[in-house]
């Protein structure tokens, strides 16, 4: 089935192998960045609170050792000298009620509630007159007669470096993303242009048009590649076209000139014979097997010709109910003869890109079997119409029909089912019309009509373009 | 009637010659392209007879030179090419019938006939006759001895086909092109069946038959057996 992309409109786009590919990996990548990110800003953040807390804890130790040699009051007086240094080091002696007693902070932490954990709070602080609220991390330590001490380090630095982190990572992986995607929809729409054009080329190709050739870009790339390799191809195949139609050619003319001086030679015989005698008799009978032998030929060489696709010169748009029409009209009064009612089902305008001489053949070809075949009282009913899978001409009998497993055959080359082989014909009949189908792009099924035959040939809804 | 023949094979060419001569003509013949157009040009002919591929200069280009210089004379090439698009080639290179080989010897002088007739000059004929059977291309009607013949369409113009080439024979093929407008044998020979209808419109109940059946060739209407 042919299909063309409509080039590179968006839905399509991402529809493309392309795209999909870019999709999961921006989507990785972005998850990567992600991760890579997070555990950065997780080292980091464990690393420098790790650094902090040791400091933190030597602080405590030292106080420790203040406190057990000069007491309560000691531990006052050495946190209000710690306290004025003015670095990062924060300090903060309370009674039991966490009320303050010493040190630089204003207040005592609502959170720092048990002695054990490191724990991180907001403070309070005047920097150049301003009152500046600022993080920091400390830990409890718990002096007798429901003292504590507070000993904390300043960690807005890394804190502001932490926000900076996650206010920073959605829109990192944002960005990710849409480059990522809109690169790869740029990238897929690029790609789908130049399949694009691959594809329109082979279908005019296959519409018959074997002169045409991909288009080739200047940058040398795998899709340069591929149109080279796609032409030397169709190059080739082009040449071989040629070759069988020069081949057909010849053999037609090779056979045709001996088989016409066969015949011109019997007919100068009979002109000079007495038409009364034994041998005009013998004559004209082999005049009748050199014209079938003809006839034979003609088919042949027509399915041939309709295989190698050489016998589309005459595409035209067609209206199969006219030729469906006309058809039944040529075989009326032969059906009429036998008694066999040929009718055909009314139906509008269906038109398609034919060869109206070859699509006439086909039918009469189909029509002629179904009234052969059919009995006298029966009905041959031709039919052309436009279905949901494609523009429908068939011709349906009431005659004894072929077996399911005999249908495929007989469309073959001069098979002739064993019912059949006194009638006369070529055993071409059917294997012609299928060959007619194929060069429509249509196909020709058998079917049981329940009783008898029904014969369709179906034409795709896109019909092959004129030349 | 000069008919002018060119034809490579030698063979094809006698018994072409022969059989034309036979049947009361004045025939030359020319087995190359060349010598064909110079006969064809040089000479009054009624009909040329020219094969598709001869040497020198192909049968296209002959009767597309012959048009070139107002020759008008109807030919018809004979084509040993297989036939889906040479038939069209053929004609709209300027040939006026096409025969593909083998051929049946009366086939061509059948179109050989018809072509002639068809050059020589007629009036426009509202009426045909053929002894007391009339036809009316105007009214599209058919009488036979002043009664009329009921006709369908189709059997009209198969009978105002035969009457144009009366006295003439009429190939089965050539009413299947003319009347039809197919280029193809069907497998059963339909045209006779339509004949045998046609004539039992026409003929039956009447003393002479004009409606004839010539034997291996095809039909012909004439008014006297």
């Amino acid at each position: 089935m042919m299909r063309f992309n409509k080039g590179g409109s968006w839905p399509s786009i991402l529809r493309t192998q392309a795209y999909r590919i870019v999709l999961v990996y921006t989507i990785l990548f972005a998850l990567s960045v992600t991760a890579l990110l997070a555990f950065t800003y997780w080292n980091t953040k464990r690393t420098l609170d790790a650094q902090t807390d040791q400091i933190i804890e030597a602080e405590i130790t030292g106080l420790s050792e203040q406190y057990q040699q000069l007491g309560l009051r000691g531990l006052a007086e050495v946190v209000i000298s710690r306290s004025a240094h003015g670095g990062p080091g924060l300090y903060l002696l309370a009674n039991a009620q966490k009320q303050p007693i010493v040190g630089n902070l204003d207040a005592w932490p609502a959170n720092m509630t048990h002695p054990d954990n490191f724990v991180e709070f907001d403070y309070q602080r005047r920097v150049e007159n301003q009152l500046e609220t600022r993080r920091a991390r400390g830990r409890i330590f718990a002096l007798t007669g429901g003292f504590n001490l507070l000993v904390a380090q300043d960690v807005h630095e890394r804190y502001q470096t932490e926000q900076l982190f996650t206010t920073t990572l959605p829109w990192t992986v944002g960005l990710v993303l849409l480059f990522g995607l809109g690169g790869g929809a740029l990238m897929s729409r690029n790609m789908l242009a130049r399949l694009d054009s691959i594809n329109r080329t082979s279908g005019e190709i296959m519409a018959g048009d074997l002169s045409r050739r991909v288009p080739i870009g200047a940058a040398h790339d795998e899709f340069d590649a591929l149109a080279e390799n796609l032409n030397a191809m169709l190059d080739r195949i082009e040449r071989l076209m040629k070759g069988v139609r020069e081949v057909t050619d010849s053999v037609a003319h090779d056979l045709r000139t001996p088989l016409n001086r066969l015949r011109n030679r019997l007919e100068a015989t009979l002109r000079h014979l007495d038409p009364a005698s034994d041998e005009t008799a013998q004559i004209e009978s082999a005049v009748a097997e050199t014209d079938q032998l003809i006839t034979t030929f003609n088919a042949l060489l027509l399915i041939a010709e309709a295989d190698a696709g050489v016998a589309r010169g005459e595409m035209a748009p067609i209206d199969l109910a006219a030729v469906a029409a006309d058809i039944s009209e040529l075989y009326a009064p032969l059906a009429e003869e036998k008694d066999v009612g040929l009718q055909i089902s009314p139906s509008g305008t269906t038109m398609i890109d034919a060869n109206r001489s070859l699509i006439s053949q086909a039918l009469a070809n189909l029509v002629d079997n179904a009234i052969k075949y059919t009995p006298s009282g029966g009905k041959v009913t031709v039919t052309a119409s436009d279905t949901p899978l494609g523009v429908e001409l068939a011709v349906a009998d009431t005659g004894p029909g072929i077996e399911a497993v005999e249908r495929a055959r007989v469309v073959e080359r001069f098979v002739r089912l064993e019912a059949s082989r006194n009638s006369p014909g070529t055993g071409l009949g059917l294997s012609l019309v299928a060959a007619v189908a194929r060069l429509h792009e249509a196909k020709l099924m058998l079917e049981d009509n329940a009783p008898g035959l029904r014969a369709i040939i179906r034409f795709p809804r896109h019909p092959p373009r004129p030349r | 009637m000069r008919i002018l023949v060119v034809e490579d094979d030698l063979e094809a060419q006698r018994y072409l010659v022969n059989g034309l001569k036979e049947a009361g003509h004045v025939v030359d013949d020319a087995a190359d392209g060349e010598t064909g157009l110079t006969l064809a040009l040089s000479r009054p002919y009624d009909v040329a007879v020219v094969d598709r591929m001869l040497p020198k200069m192909d049968g296209l280009h002959i009767v597309a030179e012959m048009r070139e210089h107002g020759n008008a004379i109807p030919v018809l090439f004979l084509s040993a090419l297989s036939e889906v698009d040479d038939r069209v080639k053929g004609l709209k290179a300027g040939g006026d019938d096409y025969l593909t080989k083998p051929y049946a010897f009366v086939e061509l002088l059948a179109r050989i006939d018809a072509l002639m007739r068809r050059r020589s000059p007629q009036a426009v004929k509202t009426r045909l006759q053929v002894g007391d059977l009339e036809l009316d291309l105007l009214t599209r009607t058919a009488m036979r001895a002043g009664s009329a013949i009921d006709l369908q369409p189709r059997e009209f113009r198969l009978l105002e086909y035969l009457m144009r080439h009366a006295s003439q024979v009429v190939t089965r093929t050539m009413l299947l092109e003319s009347v039809w407008e197919y280029h193809f044998d069907p497998q059963t020979n339909v045209i006779d069946v339509h004949i045998s209808r046609l004539r039992a419109k026409i003929d039956k109940g009447f003393d002479t038959a004009l409606l004839h059946t010539v034997r291996g060739a095809g039909y012909m209407i004439r008014a006297r057996a």
